[in-house]
């Protein structure tokens, strides 16, 4: 077998491996974490301190039926929770996690990572589309243009960095954040960044696609066992992506103090800096409402757009100087 | 099976006419929603994320519970009245154990009166709690109903000691209450009073101050006084329109005009004004509480009471103040024993009567935030 | 009296930039205050609550110590004053005894309000509430008490023991 294959295959292999992991970890962070905030145990039943329940729950969803509902399109409604999926594991790929932990080196990293993001909207629109449900479409009108709004300071607030590295790759831009993390200097792009990417993975207090006071539960409704399961996943490998892109590009990847092996060890700085950024989005999950759909519009529009092109702008004028 | 536009058909007053038909559909919220509280219906008409139309349908939860008090004496139909609003059991009791008073002349100890103004208001904060936190939960955070139940929990043990029971109170008696409180009762509802007027602080500065939370119900859902008016509405709903309408004061009932207390209102009559009143409300619950404690009397807890209550022929009505706004209860007695009728006018009923005009060209996000802060109970509207 | 109207203020664009940003850092502050709180809930049932004395559940009989059983007399008032025609009381004429003697006391639990009103009606105090909460089953059927029956469990052990001690 030549060598580029086995690589290719054992990467694929790890890579869907630390999807369904992080999907683990990240559903029990915010079990417990939301049960500490209100004031409650969580999750004690399963294993000590309740650490297997995941997996049990991960066991029933698959033995669930996937129900189909009447009048919905079924090929369609199949296809979502598959089309959802799949692109967000790809992003993986590129990701460094340390120096030597990285499957492939990409010149475009990250415009790659942003494009296969981009997909999950998609997803959502052909879910909603399918489930022949009002709700679902609501919540899928809603994904759809709050995914598109958001993207453009998501990418506005990229760009200042990317300004300042001239890089798109991503070791590149690690690289070039030797003395000092971009955040130091970029610290509105970070806000910004992080905001939208809140908005763009549907999170509190932005998760109006699945309102679940207003539409039930959104383009996910009529979903169940595993076709929701599909989405949960995605949900939670799509904050990865986020939190890793965010701790590249600010809070510079897999550098810290230096550990034996530090081209492989510096996965575990990665991995600190990216769950205390989901730790993060977690908590304002459970302590904010949720924002009304204009509210959400008008957020963008008047703020994150303009004070994202003025950090633009003041970005390229000090490139520039210096 | 009929079509839910001929359901609709049935139910809409009149069509909306300026925006084109074709654009409009009908969405089902409830009777099974997350935001509906219970088994309230309400038929959308929607254009696109606005509501043209909304109907409340009634109905689901219908129990006969106005039959039923025909065919009972006083006392077997005093559980029934717990079961209407299960959210502040005690003031159904209060009016109706108060109605049998006042119909039958029947003297109530003084005791008796004051523990049941302490009770009612507690209840009414355990009613508010509920409140509080099912409103934010309609808005989208989850955390603050875990943090009022928290509190709620405090009181429902205080009042459980006390009555027996945690939610549908059976506990006034006509003449008196059926348990008497003891120095227990009154240092822990003191201890709860402290703990309640720190946790205040807690609610504002995770609800009240949070810009998304004054975003989402500043400006929504305004009840002009005319139309409170108009539609009956009592409670925190006419008081947020800036009416100080409060039975407790308009026609001091029981010992209520022994203590100082306020009435708060609002200025604008939206969403946020029924919440800040209620908070206020909380407020002023406590003061009361404490008064009626200071003051609290020795003496029995149960007048002397026929054990067969002859009712007089004629008619007798007594109005409190419940949780949610003016409870009245209405007797015509043809003599026996049983009421010839019992009328039941329920605060959530007149404040839901509101919904359809207050609906009309909201977005779906505003009508979930208008309608939780109406706050309404489902089976009190129902009964 | 009205309540505060400060919220309402017209902040402009960057005074609510400020204020917004403030108040959910605050909110903020207030949840991860929260988590590093101890827990308030129970985790029944591996733990359970106290349940005060004044629990009012289903319905029981009094056990009196004098006689080993209980006091009623079988005058029926219990059932009548139900509102929910919940309890039948039978009791049958035995020779050498003054009044009749239970022989039937069943509760339909299914059907019982717990309004109290046949503790507070029974003459000779009888009645008394249950403080058991943790009632489950899967038929109606389990939920139709047999009241003397349960009176005789609950009071065979420490019968033998007040037989036995003092
Ligand atoms: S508590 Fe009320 S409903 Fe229950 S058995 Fe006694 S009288 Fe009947
Ligand atoms: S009222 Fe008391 S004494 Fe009479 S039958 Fe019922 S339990 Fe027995």
């Amino acid at each position: 077998m030549p060598p580029e294959l086995l690589r290719m295959i054992i990467t694929a292999v790890l890579v869907v491996a630390f999807v369904f992991l992080n999907a683990m970890i990240l559903g029990y962070m915010e079990r417990k974490i939301s049960a500490h905030i209100q004031r409650r145990p969580g999750l004690m039943e399963v294993g000590p301190h309740g650490v297997l329940q995941l997996i049990v729950d991960g066991l029933k969803l698959i033995g669930k039926q996937l129900v189909v509902p009447e009048g919905s399109s079924p090929f369609l409604f199949r296809l979502a929770p598959l089309l959802s999926f799949a692109p967000c594991v790809l992003p993986f790929v590129v990701i460094p996690f340390s120096r030597k932990l990285q499957a492939v080196s990409m010149d475009v990293g990250l415009i790659y990572i942003l494009a296969m993001t981009s997909i999950n909207v998609v997803a959502v629109l052909v879910a909603g589309w399918a489930s022949n449900n009002k709700y679902s479409l609501f919540g899928t009108f809603r994904s759809v243009a709050q995914a598109v709004s958001y993207e453009i300071p998501m990418l506005l607030s990229l760009l200042a960095v990317i300004m300042m590295t001239s890089s798109f790759s991503l070791e590149g831009i690690i690289e070039a954040q030797k003395y000092y993390w971009f955040i130091l200097i970029q610290p509105v792009a970070f806000i910004i960044y992080f905001v939208s990417g809140l908005a763009e993975t549907n999170r509190a207090p932005f998760d109006l696609p699945e309102a679940e006071s207003e539409l039930t539960a959104g383009f996910h409704t009529e979903y169940s066992g595993m076709g929701f399961s599909f989405f949960f996943l995605a949900e939670y490998a799509n904050m990865f992506t986020v939190c890793s892109i965010a701790t590249i590009l600010f809070l510079g990847g897999w550098k810290g103090i230096p550990l034996p092996f530090y081209d492989y060890s510096g996965i575990i700085w990665f991995l600190l800096k990216v769950y205390g950024l989901l730790f993060v989005m977690i908590w304002a999950r459970w302590t904010y409402p949720r924002v009304r759909f204009d509210q959400l519009m008008t957020f963008c529009w008047k703020y994150l757009i303009p004070f994202s092109m003025a950090n633009l702008l003041i970005t390229a004028i000090m490139v520039k100087i210096i | 099976m009929e079509t839910a536009k001929e359901q609709a058909a049935q139910y809409t007053l009149e069509p909306a006419t300026d925006i084109p038909k074709s654009n409009h559909y009908y969405l089902n919220m409830g009777p099974q929603h997350p935001s509906t509280h219970g088994v309230l219906r309400v038929l959308l008409e929607m254009d696109g994320e606005y509501v043209i139309k909304a109907q409340p349908v009634l109905g689901y939860g219908h129990r006969m519970h106005e039959k039923m008090a025909e065919h009972k004496n006083w006392m077997a139909f005093m559980p029934n009245t717990g079961r209407m609003d299960y959210a502040a059991a005690l003031p159904f009791n209060h009016g109706y154990a108060a109605l049998f008073e006042r119909l039958c002349n029947i003297e109530v100890p003084e005791r008796a009166e004051y523990i049941r103004v302490i009770t009612s208001e507690l209840n009414r904060l355990v009613s508010h709690h509920l409140w509080l936190g099912a409103f934010l939960l309609d808005l989208g955070a989850f955390t603050p109903i875990l943090y009022t139940f928290d509190d709620r929990e405090q009181v429902l043990d205080i009042l459980e000691d006390i009555t027996g029971s945690r939610l549908t109170y059976c506990y006034f008696r006509v003449g008196g209450v059926c348990k008497d409180i003891d120095d227990k009762f009154v240092e822990r509802t003191r201890a709860y009073i402290k703990r309640q007027r720190e946790r205040f602080k807690v609610y504002n500065e995770l609800v009240t101050g949070n810009i998304i939370f004054l975003k989402r119900v500043e400006g929504v859902g305004i009840i002009s006084p005319e139309m409170a008016r108009r539609y009956g509405a009592t409670g925190p709903v006419v008081r947020g329109s800036g009416i100080a309408y409060d039975i407790r004061k308009a026609e001091p009932y029981s010992v209520y005009d022994r203590f100082d207390f306020e009435i708060p209102t609002g200025t604008t009559g939206d969403s946020l004004d029924r919440y800040l009143v209620r908070l206020e409300e909380m407020e002023q619950s406590l003061r009361i509480i404490e008064q009626a404690l200071e003051q609290l009397p020795d003496g029995p807890y149960l007048g002397k009471v026929p054990k067969k209550l002859k009712l007089p022929t004629g008619d007798a009505n007594f109005a409190v103040e419940a949780a949610r706004g003016e409870l009245s209860y209405y007797l015509v007695s043809g003599g026996g024993d049983m009421p010839y009728r019992l009328k039941i006018r329920v605060p959530s009923y007149s404040n839901l009567s509101l919904l359809p005009e207050l609906a009309q060209g909201m977005l779906i996000a505003d009508l979930v935030a208008a309608m939780g802060s109406l706050d309404l109970v489902i089976p009190e509207i129902d009964r | 009296m009205n309540v505060k109207t400060d919220l309402r203020a017209e902040r402009g664009y960057f005074g609510e930039l400020w204020f917004g940003a403030k108040s959910l850092l605050i909110g903020l502050k207030v949840t991860l205050k929260a988590l590093f709180k101890p827990i308030v809930t129970v985790q029944y049932p591996r733990e359970e609550c106290d349940i005060t004395p004044n629990y009012r559940g289903h319905v029981e009989l009094v056990f009196n110590p004098e006689t080993g059983g209980c006091d009623c007399i079988v005058c029926g008032m219990c059932a009548r004053a139900c509102p929910s025609d919940c309890i039948t009381v039978k009791g049958e004429k035995k020779e050498g005894e003054k009044g009749k003697t239970l022989t039937l006391f069943s509760l339909d639990f299914t059907k019982c309000s717990l309004c109290g009103s046949c503790v507070e009606t029974c003459p000779k105090s009888a009645l008394t509430y249950s403080q058991d909460y943790n009632i489950a089953g899967f038929t109606r059927e389990e939920f139709h008490y047999d009241l003397i029956e349960r009176l005789k469990r609950r009071h065979q052990q420490p019968l033998a023991a007040a037989a036995g001690g003092n």
